[in-house]
């Protein structure tokens, strides 16, 4: 009788369409406006690399060692370095990123001893062509600058 | 032999996928048809083939870790737990105890979020459009937390070998229990749509009938093992990570088809915040960090670790030969395996259940192509 009962008058639908109900109000709006809504990332978001310098002269902190590329699992850092006869110390001469194979494991920015190698919070890489997204030195340091879009 | 025409044949081979939105992924089964009824299928796999097993003979054993969350991507974090025990199981050491406890919250999480998505694309294959948002929705304040811990969302990397590398941040334990706190009624709310719903009850009860003895004959794990009333759970029979320290049931069905496996998983969500919950009462004090070299270079040796991952029993085995990367790694994916099943459980059967009893084996195809 009572199966019947719940048949008839469709209590089961309307059971769901009560949860489906309480949902309706607005302040459980989660969709995030993205372009004019910046998201906010977690502190240690694993983004954009970044070769950090140092913000009084512009050098870098960076002391050419190549424990990132050994530790990157894809190859895909190349260090390049000089040795300064004056100072008898390696010296970086360029760096060379590859984010299109970086799968942003954070291996490279644990290897680094002097936490020049870093992912920063930055997560638009976009970029128009494949040679766009190898990043030299100064992409590095500079960081990627993207439109920013407001209405 | 008779003379066979094209109208003679009452046999219509149909191609399912690789692009169908509800093989979850890049799966194409063959099926052969009679009017609606399947007379047998046939799986092609393959389409997302990596390598990952061969990937990792060419990388050292810390440079893999990230590769194996990309093999149950939507489960990454028990991947990960999986390999960083068997690479320890091989190095003779074990995690500290604040690292095992922090490494059973979050996979207890990440089973979660799993099972959150598998309930929102599953019911979304059957034609409820609603919980696939709510699920998301929920799910994805399970992913703010990895967010949070360890700076990525989906292929974490959130262990290491020998224990954790990220400290748990501040605010942690709040986090997990407000979310604990807000989660339970989340579940019974999807209850609510769903288990009495009669469309729901119609095409799932007595859809892919699977018994305890074919399941074990397929060697299938997992909630489609405990849905058919086997209580058999890795973290029951076997328990690593601390595991015996918490008290949880085992959800288990009896008639083992569709609606039952339903069940099951919405009880284990339920099983895992109490677990949660015990964990992060108790997190102690001390390093999260194990004592392992920067150089992991295990002896000679294999090992063989098995872990409960949401889609059933996933399992590393991995071989050294006392070098930097190891000699082989073999994955056991608990995907692949229950993916066997499914001609069994499809075969007689309508095609429209095809795709509710692909969507229950909850089958993610990155592991299953590895």
């Amino acid at each position: 009788m009572g199966k019947l009962f719940r048949t008839v008058f469709l209590v089961d639908l309307l059971q769901g369409l009560w949860v489906t109900f309480r949902n309706q109000n607005p302040k459980f709006i989660y969709t995030e406006q993205y372009p004019a809504e910046r998201p906010k990332v977690a502190e240690r978001y694993r983004g954009a690399p970044r070769l950090n310098i140092k913000p009084d002269n512009g050098e870098t902190l960076c002391i050419a060692c190549n424990l990132c590329a050994l530790a990157c699992p894809e190859t895909l850092i190349v260090v390049g370095s000089e040795r300064n006869e004056a100072t008898r110390r390696k010296e970086l001469t360029e760096f060379t990123y590859d984010t299109s194979r970086c799968m942003f494991c954070g291996l490279c920015e644990d290897a680094c001893p002097v936490d020049a190698l870093e992912l920063t919070q930055d997560f638009e890489m976009a970029s128009y062509t494949r040679e766009g997204a190898i990043w030299d030195r100064q992409m590095l340091e500079e960081g990627p600058k993207p439109t920013q879009y407001r209405n | 032999m008779a003379e066979t025409t094209f109208l003679d044949s009452t046999e219509l081979v149909l191609n399912m996928g690789p692009q169908h939105p509800s093989t979850h992924g890049v799966l194409r089964v063959i099926l052969k048809l009679d009017g609606e009824k399947v007379n047998g299928t046939e799986c092609v796999i393959g389409y997302l083939h990596r390598g990952v097993e061969k990937i990792g003979e060419n990388r050292t054993y810390q440079q893999f870790a990230p590769y194996v969350d990309r093999m149950d991507y939507v489960a990454a974090v028990s991947n990960g737990l999986g390999y960083c025990l068997a690479v320890e199981k091989l190095l003779n050491v074990e995690a500290p105890p604040r690292a095992q406890v922090a490494r059973v919250i979050l996979t207890e999480l990440n089973r979660i979020a799993s099972h959150l998505l598998w309930l929102g694309t599953h019911a979304l294959d059957i034609g409820a459009i609603t919980p696939v948002f709510y699920c998301f929705r929920e799910r994805e304040e399970v992913l703010k937390i990895f967010e949070n811990y360890c700076g990525a969302r989906l292929t974490t990397h959130a262990f290491r070998i020998g224990g954790l590398l990220y400290e748990l941040y501040d605010g942690f334990e709040q986090e997990v229990k407000t979310f604990c706190d807000m989660f339970i009624p989340k579940v019974d709310e999807y209850e609510e749509l769903l288990t009495n719903n009669r469309i729901w009850v119609n095409r799932l009860k007595g859809v892919g009938l699977l018994s305890a003895e074919e399941c074990k004959e397929y060697g299938v794990t997992g909630p489609v093992l405990r849905a058919a009333g086997v209580k058999w759970d890795l973290r029951k029979a076997q328990p690593y990570s601390g595991y015996e320290q918490y008290d949880f049931e085992i959800p288990t069905r009896t008639n083992g088809d569709t609606y039952d496996r339903y069940m099951v998983r919405m009880e284990e969500m339920r099983q895992s915040i109490r677990i949660i919950r015990q964990a992060v009462d108790k997190i102690p004090t001390g390093p999260i960090m194990g004592k392992v070299g920067k150089v992991v270079k295990p002896p000679v040796g294999e090992a063989y670790v098995s872990i409960e991952a949401p889609k059933g029993e996933l399992g590393y085995f991995i071989v050294s030969d006392n070098s930097t990367q190891p000699y082989r790694v073999r994955v056991r994916p608990p995907s692949f395996v229950n993916l066997q099943a499914l001609d069994r459980m499809v075969r007689g059967g309508l095609v429209a259940d095809v795709v509710a009893i692909i969507g229950t084996l909850d089958i993610v195809l990155g592991e299953v192509d590895r």
